[in-house]
């Protein structure tokens, strides 16, 4: 795991966080839509917050592909799950909202499965294509020199 | 009777929501790292892998499918009861699939990975 690539995994975080947050913000200003008048959607596009979190959600989504290019999908959705408590963070801190100690039982639950998945490799899928294989094998490489001299030095 | 319809949303939302994750991981492995993808052969080359993988456009099509039964759902149901159910449910399925279809290394470290965030889920938006 590069630096760019936790930056990858953070960007998911964040921009989902983001994005749902300001999309919430601003269709709570826009006020319902129904089905019998689906233009209030475009009315909703053109609110600023509106706008900026569809944005941020794209962004999401560039840097969710991003991640499924090089990690497993086992790894990346507990890994990127941190979101879940940034916005129970924002609520409290930003927002100044109650946040019950269920909420924090919550965020302790979260956070204490990021950890356990964040300590394992990223890749595990046997089946990689040709663009990947060079990386796992040094990695492999790596892994097979450490057991030796582990070995040896029994 | 309303809460076998906010449930029978809640499967189909957890069902749509895995096939579209598993599809578009499916997807990106393919196409492969689009680091070094883009440092190889430039920007036009990975979108143009990405938009030219079937897989993508299955993986989008059932993400759209699960917004849009979401949206139903919450009509039925309550949001409090909706979101976080679905919302954990997914990763659990996700797990399974990840290791059935993607042939991913799920081990205990993932399992409880999986199930603790799941859990946390559940207790947050609850």
């Amino acid at each position: 795991m590069t630096f760019r690539k936790y930056l990858v995994l953070a960007g998911v975080t964040v921009f989902a966080a983001a994005g749902d947050s300001m999309l919430s913000h601003g269709m709570k200003q826009t006020g319902n839509i129904s089905l019998h008048h689906l233009q209030g959607v475009i009315l909703a596009v053109r609110n600023p917050f509106v706008a900026v979190g569809i944005l941020l959600l794209l962004a999401f989504f560039a840097s969710y592909m991003n991640s499924l290019s090089w990690a497993d999908l086992t790894y990346v959705l507990p890994a990127t799950s941190l979101g879940y408590v940034l916005l129970a963070l924002v609520a409290k801190f930003a927002l100044h909202e109650e946040v019950s100690p269920m909420r924090w039982l919550g965020i302790a639950l979260i956070s204490g499965g990021v950890g356990f998945v964040a300590g394992g490799p990223a890749l595990t899928a046997q089946d990689v294509p040709e663009s990947l294989r060079l990386e796992k094998d040094s990695r492999n490489g790596v892994r097979t020199a450490e057991m030796v001299s582990g070995g040896v030095r029994r | 009777m309303k809460s076998a319809y906010t449930w029978g949303g809640i499967l189909v939302i957890v069902f749509a929501s895995v096939v579209g994750d598993i599809l578009l991981a499916r997807a990106m492995k393919q196409v492969g790292d689009v680091h070094a993808l883009w440092h190889r052969s430039g920007l036009w080359t990975v979108v143009s892998r990405i938009l030219g993988n079937p897989n993508f456009f299955l993986g989008l099509t059932a993400m759209t499918v699960a917004f849009f039964s979401l949206l139903f759902a919450l009509s039925w149901g309550d949001v409090s009861l909706v979101a976080p159910a679905a919302a954990s449910l997914t990763f659990i399925g996700n797990a399974f699939a990840a290791k059935v279809f993607l042939h991913e290394k799920v081990d205990r470290r993932r399992w409880i990975a999986a199930l603790l965030v799941a859990a946390g889920v559940a207790l947050l938006a609850g």
